[in-house]
């Protein structure tokens, strides 16, 4: 398992680009901070939530190494995970959405 | 009649997975799966027998209806606690970080799982959590419910509820990294010749599982951390105080814990269904449905949560779309009952105690997954809401269920473990007492449960009518304790006395049986090549051989 691992990973990502990636979390981290304080109503928490998962991805992609996976099972987990991600947040909002219905 | 083939002769030393090292060293740096299946099987009854002694004197107390034996204060946590280590420390590990551990990578003729340190650090997770726990409930305990709903557990509970959350939450992890490296294991490093289509289906009961200890537990970790921050650092959650929803809480928790229940009861499925076709000589009827219908319910488990939830104040919309997919998930259950019956029809059926357990499995969780479906109509759901028809129901899947595919399989492989045969008449009597005992404890609270018995009532002296079935459930309790101790000790008597078993005594199909008992450390002596389909048992038994046959 090891070797394959390292083969798999040997075209691995210059530094400069983790670097970069870390610079851009630091930057929205800042952003977020920065939004808080406008006065958006009910889009402070989409705003806040949209840079949150720009980070998850940023994330997931490169310190992660989903960009460069070439497993057909790496894949398969993602989408696996985000559908059911999906599956909660859906069926969990679907109750909220519908609790004043007449 | 029955009794497995005996080899007396020729057990030269030859090189184990047991005798290769000792010393306790070579135990507790091992990443052999095969030990590390030991070190689970020894700490998990250690937390078997420590649940058990909980069940035992809640069972004591509803002895008589007054609240005589412990407090209030008491009962809560003996019922929290009771749950707490039998679900998390327990009955989530008990089949796939032991038997799993054991024979996942043998059955997809692996030499190890794909990660084995990560094996190793799972246990060690497991046991840190195991400690925590020890001594939160050595130094008082939580009252919570095993549960621990909000606003209880945020806000008012005083007992020890953040220790037990750590304690919880770290052992989620030892259940994530056993998922993730059966996922890998079963995708990666399976023999030459072993496709999906050939796999036992004792494996894809496991994938299914591990798909769910890899997406829901994540879940249950961050609701426990939320709890606790809401809790230390007031931040708005579950709190409507602070603009939380204190539902949101039941959302999250049940996502993972209704799942979990398919953590205990597939791979109990996937154990009779390695049993079934040995002890009837034949082929699984349905060999696809069987394997699809585990993953089937690993993702229809996911959409069922709210069932849980049917008196918390739902939307009345949400609770009929749940509802209905609550009777969904029955398909994919009722298809593998069916399909084992189906292929008990006409088989040459033995009754050895693998067996017997298989045949406890079966009944049981039948009649556990039908009053399941009760339990999924709105209008009972309301009517029996946390009374004792729903322990009665949640017992039989977990304990009928799980707890006799559990013994079932430990029967099933214990030659293969230990390379000793454990005393077969002796077997077959404790599986019957486990049946019997199991029966007892938890039928009558069916009844007491329709007739409006409330669970956690530790006082029920204003309806002293109760009693009777009371009495019956603590007398089975003590009937089913003996069942459960009694295996303990012939397993622990046959690894010094029990006679040397072949590598394959109940002539089974799968590759675990075609390596020696107990396998050497790497598992097989050389790389096996699959040329067969699974539970191939009418050529395992065409060639002249004095074949037995039971008459069923």
């Amino acid at each position: 398992m090891a070797e394959s691992a390292a083969s798999g990973h040997s075209k691995s990502s210059p530094l400069k680009l983790y670097f970069g990636v870390w610079a851009t979390l630091l930057v929205l981290t800042f952003v977020t901070y920065r939004v808080a304080y406008l006065e958006l109503g009910p889009f402070n928490s989409v705003v806040a939530l949209v840079i949150a998962s720009i980070k998850a991805t940023l994330v997931a992609l490169f310190f992660m190494h989903v960009w460069h996976a070439s497993e057909k099972l790496t894949k398969l987990v993602i989408v696996a995970a985000l559908f059911f991600l999906l599956l909660l947040l859906g069926l969990t909002m679907a109750d909220y959405a519908t609790r004043t219905w007449s | 009649m029955g009794m497995p083939t005996v080899v007396p002769q020729q057990r030269f030393e030859r090189e184990t997975y047991l005798n290769k090292e000792y010393g306790i060293w070579s135990w507790l740096l091992t990443t052999d799966h095969k030990r590390i299946a030991l070190l689970y099987l020894i700490s998990i009854t250690f937390f078997f027998f420590i649940g058990g002694f909980f069940a035992l004197l809640i069972r004591l107390e509803l002895l008589t209806p007054a609240g005589d034996l412990v407090q209030a204060d008491t009962y809560n946590k003996l019922f929290t606690q009771h749950g707490m280590v039998m679900v998390f420390f327990f009955l989530i590990p008990s089949i796939p970080a032991t038997l799993g551990n054991f024979l996942v990578p043998m059955m997809v003729g692996a030499k190890d799982l794909a990660f084995p340190r990560i094996n190793l650090l799972s246990w060690y997770l497991y046991i840190i959590g195991g400690i925590i726990m020890l001594h939160c409930m050595l130094t008082g305990g939580v009252d919570t419910g095993w549960t621990f709903y909000v606003p209880f557990s945020s806000n008012f509970t005083n007992t020890k509820f953040v220790e037990a959350g750590i304690a919880i939450f770290i052992a989620g992890f030892s259940s994530i990294l056993t998922g993730l490296n059966f996922v890998v294991t079963i995708h990666r490093m399976r023999a030459p010749g072993m496709t999906w289509s050939r796999l036992p289906l004792f494996i894809w009961a496991h994938y299914a599982t591990s798909i769910i200890q890899l997406l829901g537990t994540p879940v249950v970790a961050i609701t426990i951390v939320l709890v606790a921050c809401e809790r230390a650092l007031h931040l708005g959650i579950f709190d409507p105080k602070l603009g939380g929803d204190p539902v949101l809480f039941q959302h999250l928790f049940w996502f993972y814990s209704h799942p979990a229940v398919y953590i205990m009861i597939l791979p109990a499925m996937g154990v009779v269904t390695e049993i079934i076709p040995c002890f009837s000589r034949k082929r699984i009827f349905g060999y696809q449905f069987v394997a699809l219908s585990s993953i089937a319910i690993a993702v229809f488990g996911f959409l069922v949560w709210a069932h849980h939830m049917f008196v918390a104040g739902i939307s009345v919309y949400s609770a009929l779309v749940f509802s209905f997919l609550s009777y969904a998930v029955a398909l994919p259950s009722a298809i593998k009952v069916f399909n084992w019956t189906a292929t008990l029809y006409k088989g040459s059926i033995r009754y050895d105690a693998p067996m017997l357990y298989a045949f406890g499995f079966l009944g049981l969780f039948t009649i556990g997954g039908l009053s399941g479906l009760f339990l999924a109509a709105l209008g009972i759901n309301v009517h029996v809401t946390d009374t004792y028809f729903v322990v009665a129901h949640f017992h039989y899947i977990m304990v009928g269920g799980a707890v006799m595919g559990y013994l079932g399989g430990m029967h099933f492989w214990w030659p293969k473990i230990s390379g000793k045969l454990y005393p077969e008449g002796w077997a077959r009597l404790a599986a019957l007492i486990v049946f019997i005992g199991f029966n007892l404890t938890f039928f009558p609270q069916f009844v007491l449960g329709y007739l409006g018995m409330p669970r956690r009532y530790y006082d029920y002296s204003h309806m002293p009518e109760f009693q009777v079935l009371n009495v019956l459930s603590t007398a089975g309790a003590t009937v089913l304790g003996v069942g459960y101790l009694l295996p303990m000790v012939y397993f622990l008597w046959s690894m010094r006395y029990g006679k040397p078993a072949s590598d394959n005594p109940w002539n089974a199909a799968g590759l675990e049986w075609k390596t020696a008992s107990p396998p050497p450390t790497f598992n097989f002596d050389e790389e096996p090549v699959v040329t067969w389909e699974a539970y191939n048992y009418d050529e395992l038994d065409a060639p002249p051989q004095a074949q037995e046959v039971t008459v069923a």
